[in-house]
C-alpha cells in the first residue's frame, strides 16, 4: 500500500523530538509503527510528519531498581521486556506481553507504542492500571508524572497530548498478579481483558468494556467478592460483530474472577 | 531521503521516499521479488524479513527506518543455487503448496532456529503463528522445520 506523503526525521535526543512533535501540529511519533503504519495505510491517521524515536538511547533500556521498582522504556519492545531479567521482578509483564499477536509484531512493537495508542482492544492499558503503574511524560514545559489510572482519557487518547512524549513507565514491586482474557482466535485481538493485581485487597483493571480501562477495587479476593464487584460497577460495554453488550458484561466477570484466581494463587 | 542498507550480502543506496514501505523498496526498488505482499495489514507474514537480526513483517516498516541495516531476504538463504538445508527440508515434507506463503515461513523458521535449534513442536507452531498458509498446509510446514532442524 502506498502511503499519503509523509515527511520523516529520526532525532538523536528526547529535546529535539520534543521539539518537532511541538513544532508540527500533523506530527505524529512513530515508535515500533505496529499500529501506526496500519493505520496510515487505511488512511485512519494521516499525519503530516512522523518523528521516529528509534535513535534515542534514553527512551531504551529496562531498570530494577533496590526496592523493586521495574522502569521500562517506551521504546522497549515486547520481545526485549520477555528477555529482561530486570522485567522478571514483576513476571506478569513478560506473560502478558507474550500473549500479544505473534513473534514479528512483539519484535517491533513497543510498550510505550502499546499504551500510548491505547486501543480499547490493547493489553497493557489495562495491565499498567491494575499495577498502579505511573507514566513519564515529557514535553517543551518540562516532565510529569501520571498514575495509569489517569493516563487512559479516550479512545486512542492519553494524557501525553501534543508535543508530549512518554519517555518511560514505573511498575511498582510485586507479583500477585493476574491476567486473562477472551481474545479472536488464539493471541488474537481482545473481546474482553482484565488484569488483577492483589495486594491486601483486589485492583481490577478491565479493558474492551469502556473506551478506557475501568478499574474496580476489591476488599475481598474470592470468586464471589470479584464478581460482586464487577456486578455493582454497571458496565456498559459496546456491543459489536464480536459481542453483544450482554455478553461482554458477562465476560468481563468470567475474566475477572480468572485474572483474580491467578493473582491469588501467586502470593 | 537516502538510504543505505545491505541486503543478503550486497550494499545499496537509493533516494526513497519516506512514505515507501520496506516490502515495496526490497520488490519495486531492488527487483528481489522473493518476499510476497500477501495482507497488507500485518497478518499474514508473507513479507517477513530478517532487519539486523530480528524477523519484521517487511510491510509494517518503512524502507527509511530500515537505512543503516542488514536486511535478509528469501533470496540470501539459497548458496551458489544450492537450496539450504531448511529450503531442501520444505522440498521434501511438501511444506508448500501454492507457495505464496513460504517466503516468510521459511524466514521465520531460520530466525526460529537461530534462536532456537532444537524447537519442540509448540515452540515451532509459535515461531510461524505471525504467518497464514491459505492452503492450511501447516502440519506439513511443521514436519519440514523439525526435519530441518535434526
Amino acid at each position: 500500500m502506498l502511503l499519503r506523503e509523509v515527511e520523516y526525521a529520526r532525532p538523536a535526543s528526547v529535546q529535539e523530538a520534543v521539539r518537532l512533535l511541538s513544532d508540527h501540529d500533523g506530527a505524529r511519533a512513530l515508535a515500533g509503527g505496529q499500529t501506526l503504519i496500519n493505520v496510515m495505510k487505511a488512511r485512519a491517521a494521516s499525519p503530516d510528519a512522523l518523528v521516529d524515536l528509534s535513535a534515542l538511547a534514553e527512551l531504551k533500556g529496562i531498570d530494577l531498581a533496590a526496592d523493586g521498582t521495574v522502569t521500562i522504556g517506551a521504546m522497549v519492545t515486547y520481545t526485549e521486556l520477555m528477555a529482561s531479567a530486570e522485567a522478571r521482578a514483576r513476571p506478569i509483564l513478560g506473560d502478558v506481553c507474550a500473549q500479544i499477536a505473534d513473534v514479528q509484531v512483539r519484535n517491533r512493537g513497543t510498550i510505550g507504542g502499546n499504551v500510548c495508542s491505547n486501543d480499547p482492544t490493547n493489553h497493557l492499558p489495562p495491565l499498567m492500571v491494575s499495577l498502579g503503574a505511573t507514566m513519564h511524560i515529557v514535553g517543551a514545559n518540562g516532565e510529569r508524572s501520571v498514575p495509569a489510572e489517569e493516563f487512559f482519557l479516550g479512545v486512542y487518547m492519553t494524557a501525553a497530548g501534543p508535543g508530549e512524549l512518554l519517555t518511560k513507565i514505573s511498575v511498582p514491586p510485586g507479583k500477585s498478579d493476574g491476567f486473562a482474557s477472551v481474545t479472536i482466535g488464539r493471541d488474537g485481538t481482545c473481546i474482553v481483558n482484565a488484569a488483577a493485581s492483589v495486594n491486601g485487597g483486589v485492583r481490577l483493571a478491565l479493558g474492551c468494556v469502556d473506551a478506557v480501562p475501568v478499574l474496580i477495587k476489591a476488599g475481598a479476593t474470592d470468586d464471589d467478592a470479584v464478581r460482586a464487584a464487577v456486578r455493582e460497577a454497571n458496565l456498559q460495554p459496546p456491543s459489536d460483530v464480536h459481542a453483544s453488550a450482554d455478553y461482554r458484561r458477562h465476560l468481563a466477570e468470567v475474566v475477572a474472577v480468572r485474572a483474580a484466581g491467578e493473582a491469588r494463587g501467586k502470593r | 531521503m537516502d538510504v543505505n542498507v545491505t541486503v543478503n550480502g550486497e550494499s545499496y543506496e537509493r533516494d526513497v521516499e519516506p512514505r515507501k514501505l520496506l516490502i515495496h523498496f526490497l520488490r519495486d526498488d531492488l527487483d528481489l521479488t522473493g518476499s510476497h505482499i500477501g495482507c497488507d495489514t500485518g497478518n499474514c507474514g508473507a513479507c517477513s524479513v530478517i532487519v539486523d537480526g530480528v524477523l519484521v513483517k517487511s510491510c509494517m516498516m518503512l524502507a527509511v527506518q530500515a537505512d543503516g541495516s542488514n536486511v535478509e531476504t528469501v533470496e540470501g538463504l539459497a548458496q551458489d543455487g544450492e537450496l539450504n538445508g531448511l529450503q531442501q527440508a520444505f522440498s521434501e515434507h511438501h511444506g508448500l503448496q501454492c507457495g505464496y506463503c513460504t517466503p516468510g515461513m521459511l524466514m521465520s523458521a531460520t530466525a526460529l532456529l537461530r534462536a532456537n535449534p532444537h524447537p519442540s513442536e509448540e515452540e515451532i507452531r509459535t515461531g510461524i503463528q505471525g504467518n497464514i498458509c491459505r492452503c492450511t498446509g501447516y502440519v506439513n510446514i511443521v514436519e519440514a522445520i523439525k526435519a530441518a532442524a535434526e
